[in-house]
C-alpha cells in the first residue's frame, strides 16, 4: 500500500514539476543588455518579417538589402518572411509571443507595438542601442555607413516613442493624398483650389451626380460615378477630427472618440454618402481603379498608392481599354482650416524583438539599423511615393537628382508618385499620429467602422438620428472592446485566441490539480474505511 | 420468391444511392415562403435585403478577424443562377458541416466590390436538401456582354491557350505568385490564357485551392502555348472575368 502511495505521491510530483518545466519564458525574458563587443566568431540566423504593398520593386529591394547586408557580415544570415498585410503581421506575431518565436526584426506600426509590448522585455527599447557607441547609430564599429540619431528625422523618430522610450525606428514615412481628376472638376465649372476644403469636395462630389434620361452620368457619359472614395476610414475619421481640433483620445489611453464632434462629423458625412457622392473603399473597392476608369474623381489613399494613381500610372489594375484619359492633380487631404492644414503620418516603423542571446538580439539591431542606410531608404522610396526617414537620404545628391527628374518617364520619374512624394516632404511639420497605447489599434478600427456603419446605413434607406448615433456608439464600444475600462482591456481583448501551446499547460496543470484531489479523496476514504 | 426479389431490388437501389455519394436529392428552383427566386434576387437594387435559398458549391478562407468573429466566403449555386457570399459569419463547426452541394437559406445585403456582385453581412440557416451545379461551358460567351449573367458560377473555358506573363526580372513564364511575381510557393497563381487573338487573365486562389491541390499543381506544370481546358468560378474583379480556376487539363 506504501508503494501505492508513493507512486501516487511521485505522480503528483511529475506532474507538477513539468509544467513548469514546460514553462520556461513564460514569466518573460530578460531584460536585454547590450553585449561589450560583438562576437563575429559566432553564426546567426535572423528572421526578418516585412511587408511589401504588393510591389515586386519592394520585394527585389529586401532581396538586395539581405544580400548586401550578408556581404558585410558574412556570419549573419537573414531570413526574411514577406507579407503584404499589416494586420497579418499584427497577429502572427501576437500568437508568436505566447510560444516565444517572434521574428527578430519587424517592420509594424508603433500601434502594434503597443500591444507586443504586454509581454515581458518582448521588443527591445533601443535609446541604448541608439546611443551606443561601438554599435549605435554612426557607431565606431559599423561596417556601413548609416545615420546618427540626429539624422533620423526628428519628427518621424518622436512617432516611435512608447511609454517614455523608443521601441521602434522609423523606416519609411508617407501620408495621405487626395488624387483628383481636375478634368472633370473643371467640366463640371469648378476651379481647384490651392487647398481642398471638405465643403468644396462634396459639394463637386454632388454636381457630379447629375444623369441624363438614361442613367448616364453627365460628367462622364458612364453608368457609374462614385466621385468621392476614401480608402482608410480610419484615417478619415482621425484626421477629420484633428482638424476640427476635437477629441480622440488621451495620450495614456483614455477613449474620447465618442464625441459630439464625431457625430456632427458623421452626420455630414451621411448626408453624401446617402445621395452616393461618398463612399468607401471597404464598400465600393479601390480608390485608383474607379479614378483611373473615370469613374471617381476625389479618390484619397497614401502617398504610398501614388504608382497606382492616373491614366499613365506605372501599376494598373483595370482593363487598359477601360482607362479614361485626365489630368491627375495630386493635393493634400480637404481642410478643415487651409490655412493650418494638418494630415496624418503613417509609414512602417521597424522594432527588435528580445531573445535569450543578446548577441542574436545586437546581430538584429544591426540588421534593423542597415535599413537606415542611404541605399536602402533611397531604393525603397523610390519604389512609392514614400519619403526617407533620415536627412542623411533626403538630402544626399541621389535623392535631390530624383527629385528634380519628376515626368521624365512614367515609372522611375512617375510625376503623381514623385508629387505625392514632395507633398509630405514639404508638409512633414503639418503631419501628426494619435496616441500609441495598448489598445490604440482597436480604437483606429473602431473610428473608420462608425463611417463605414453610417456610409452602410444611409445607402440602405434607414433612419440615421440622434438614436441611431447612441446606439451606434454603443455597439462599436462593444464591438472593439472600448468598453471594459479603457484600452488596457482592449489590447487585452486584441491579443485573440490563446494558442496551442497555452491551453495544453494549462490542461496539464489542471490535470496535475485533478490527480492531487484524487489522492487525497483516496486517502481520506482509506482513512474512513480504518 | 417475389418479396424477395423486390427486398433484392430495394436493396440494390439504396446501395447505389449510397456509392453516388451526394447527389441532388432537391429541386433547386423550388423556393420557400418569403424566398427571393434568382430573377429577384437579380433585380434587387444593390445594399438591399436579399433572402435566398441556395446550395454551397465551393467555400474558402475561415477565417477569424480582429474582433473574434469567425467567417468565410462561399460560392453558391441554384437551378438559375449563383451568388457569392462574402465573408459570411459562421463557426468553424458549421463552415467543416458545408459541404458541397449543402442547402443554406441565407439572408443579408446584395452588393457589389469592385465589380463583383455578392452578398454581404449574411447569415444563414441549414435546410434539407442537396444539389450540385452542373459545369457550364461558356467558351463561347467569352468577349460578349452576355458573360456577365453568369458571374460566380461554375464554367467551363474549352481549348484555350497558355500565353506568356512577364516575371520580375522580364522573362516569359508561363505564371506568376502573385499577380506581379512578387509571391512564392503557396500565393496565388496568375496565369494568362487566350481565345480568339483576345487574353484573359486567370487566377488559382490559394484560399480555394492551395499548393497541394492538383489545379495548384497543374498551372504550375503549364508551359506557354499549351492548348487546356479550365474549370472554375466565373469571379469578376472591376471590369472584367478574373475566374478562380479549380481544374486544369489538356485540351480534348
Amino acid at each position: 500500500m506504501k508503494r501505492v502511495r508513493m507512486l501516487s505521491l511521485l505522480l503528483v510530483l511529475l506532474l507538477s514539476i513539468a509544467p513548469l518545466a514546460a514553462c520556461h519564458g513564460s514569466r518573460g525574458l530578460d531584460e536585454f543588455i547590450i553585449p561589450e563587443e560583438f562576437d563575429t566568431t559566432r553564426s546567426y540566423e535572423i528572421s526578418f518579417w516585412a511587408k511589401n504593398d504588393t510591389n515586386v520593386n519592394q520585394t527585389t529591394i529586401y532581396e538586395q538589402t539581405i544580400a548586401d547586408f550578408e556581404a558585410l557580415y558574412p556570419n549573419i544570415k537573414v531570413k526574411i518572411q514577406p507579407y503584404t498585410d499589416y494586420g497579418k503581421i499584427y497577429n502572427d506575431v501576437i500568437t508568436k509571443i505566447a510560444t516565444g518565436d517572434t521574428p527578430n526584426v519587424c517592420i509594424t506600426y508603433p500601434d502594434h507595438i503597443a500591444t507586443y509590448m504586454t509581454g515581458v522585455n518582448t521588443v527591445v527599447p533601443l535609446d541604448g542601442l541608439f546611443a551606443d557607441e561601438k554599435y549605435g547609430l554612426g557607431g565606431s564599429e559599423l561596417r556601413f555607413d548609416g545615420p546618427t540619431t540626429e539624422e533620423i528625422i526628428p519628427k518621424f523618430l518622436s512617432e516611435c516613442v512608447i511609454e517614455g522610450q523608443h521601441y521602434a525606428m522609423p523606416y519609411m514615412r508617407s501620408t495621405e493624398a487626395c488624387y483628383v481628376n481636375k478634368t472633370y472638376v473643371e467640366k463640371l465649372g469648378y476651379e481647384l483650389p490651392e487647398v481642398l476644403t471638405w465643403d468644396f469636395v462634396f459639394e463637386v462630389s454632388e454636381a457630379a451626380l447629375a444623369q441624363d434620361a438614361d442613367g448616364n452620368y453627365l460628367v462622364n457619359g458612364q453608368k457609374t460615378m462614385i466621385p468621392f472614395i476614401y480608402k482608410s476610414t480610419d484615417n478619415m475619421m482621425i484626421s477629420m477630427l484633428k482638424q476640427s481640433e476635437a477629441d480622440y483620445s488621451t495620450a495614456a489611453g483614455e477613449i474620447l472618440l465618442f464625441n459630439d464632434t464625431t457625430e456632427k462629423l458623421l452626420a455630414t458625412i451621411a448626408e453624401h454618402a446617402g445621395t452616393r457622392a461618398f463612399s468607401t473603399f471597404s464598400i465600393t473597392g479601390y480608390p485608383a481603379n474607379f479614378l483611373n476608369a473615370g469613374q471617381c474623381i476625389f479618390a484619397i489613399d497614401s502617398t504610398a498608392g501614388a504608382t497606382w494613381m492616373g491614366t499613365k500610372a506605372p501599376l494598373l489594375d483595370i482593363d487598359p481599354s477601360k482607362l479614361v484619359e485626365f489630368e491627375t492633380e495630386v493635393m493634400m487631404i480637404p481642410q478643415m482650416e487651409p490655412e493650418s492644414p494638418s494630415m496624418i503620418s503613417q509609414g512602417p516603423s521597424v522594432c527588435v524583438f528580445n531573445k535569450r542571446d543578446p548577441q542574436e538580439v545586437l546581430a538584429s539591431w544591426l540588421f534593423a539599423q542597415y535599413l537606415l542606410t542611404n541605399e536602402v531608404q533611397i531604393a525603397y522610396s523610390q519604389t512609392e511615393g514614400y519619403v526617407p526617414v533620415t536627412s542623411k537620404a533626403q538630402e544626399s545628391e541621389v535623392y535631390c537628382d530624383y527629385l528634380s527628374r519628376e515626368g521624365e518617364d512614367n515609372r522611375l520619374y512617375y510625376d503623381v508618385k514623385l508629387q505625392a512624394a514632395k507633398l509630405l516632404l514639404e508638409n512633414t511639420e503639418n503631419t501628426f499620429v494619435t496616441p500609441v497605447f495598448n489598445g490604440s489599434a482597436s480604437l483606429r478600427g473602431a473610428a473608420g467602422q462608425l463611417i463605414e456603419n453610417v456610409t452602410k446605413s444611409m445607402r440602405r434607406h434607414e433612419t440615421v438620428d440622434n438614436a441611431y448615433y447612441e446606439t451606434l456608439f454603443h455597439d462599436i464600444r462593444a464591438l472593439y472592446r472600448l468598453d471594459q475600462g479603457g484600452a488596457t482591456a482592449a489590447g487585452r481583448a486584441e491579443l485573440g485566441p490563446m494558442p496551442p501551446m497555452s491551453i495544453a499547460l494549462l490542461a496539464t496543470l489542471g490535470g496535475a490539480w485533478v490527480v492531487i484531489g484524487i489522492c487525497f479523496a483516496l486517502d481520506m476514504l482509506k482513512k474512513r474505511k480504518k | 420468391m417475389k418479396k424477395l426479389l423486390l427486398l433484392a431490388l430495394a436493396a440494390i437501389m439504396a446501395l447505389s444511392c449510397v456509392a453516388c455519394g451526394p447527389a441532388t436529392t432537391d429541386d433547386p428552383s423550388k423556393k420557400s415562403e418569403g424566398v427571393m427566386t434568382y430573377a429577384e434576387y437579380a433585380a434587387a437594387e444593390f445594399d438591399s435585403k436579399v433572402v435566398i435559398e441556395a446550395y454551397v458549391q465551393a467555400k474558402q478562407g475561415h477565417w477569424t478577424d480582429d474582433q473574434g468573429v469567425s467567417k468565410a466566403t462561399f460560392y453558391m449555386q441554384d437551378a438559375d443562377g449563383a451568388y457569392l457570399l462574402y465573408d459570411m459569419p459562421c463557426s468553424k463547426a458549421d463552415y467543416d458541416k458545408m459541404t458541397k452541394g449543402s442547402k443554406l437559406k441565407v439572408t443579408g445585403y446584395k452588393s457589389i466590390w469592385d465589380g463583383e456582385i455578392e452578398i454581404i453581412e449574411a447569415t444563414y440557416e441549414f435546410l434539407p436538401g442537396n444539389y450540385v451545379a452542373p459545369v457550364t461551358d461558356v467558351t463561347d460567351k467569352l468577349g460578349t456582354d452576355d458573360l456577365i449573367n453568369y458571374m460566380n458560377r461554375f464554367v467551363s473555358f474549352k481549348g484555350m491557350t497558355v500565353e506568356a506573363s512577364k516575371d520580375k526580372d522580364g522573362n516569359d513564364v508561363a505564371f506568376l505568385y502573385k499577380w506581379d511575381g512578387s509571391g512564392s510557393e503557396g500565393s496565388d497563381l496568375y496565369f494568362n490564357v487566350s481565345l480568339n487573338g483576345q487574353t484573359y487573365n486567370f487566377v488559382v486562389e490559394s484560399y480555394l485551392c492551395g499548393a497541394d491541390t492538383d489545379v495548384y499543381k497543374a498551372v504550375k506544370a503549364l508551359k506557354i502555348g499549351d492548348k487546356i481546358d479550365l474549370e472554375g468560378y466565373l469571379y469578376w474583379y472591376n471590369t472584367s472575368l478574373n475566374p478562380h480556376i479549380t481544374a486544369v487539363k489538356a485540351a480534348d
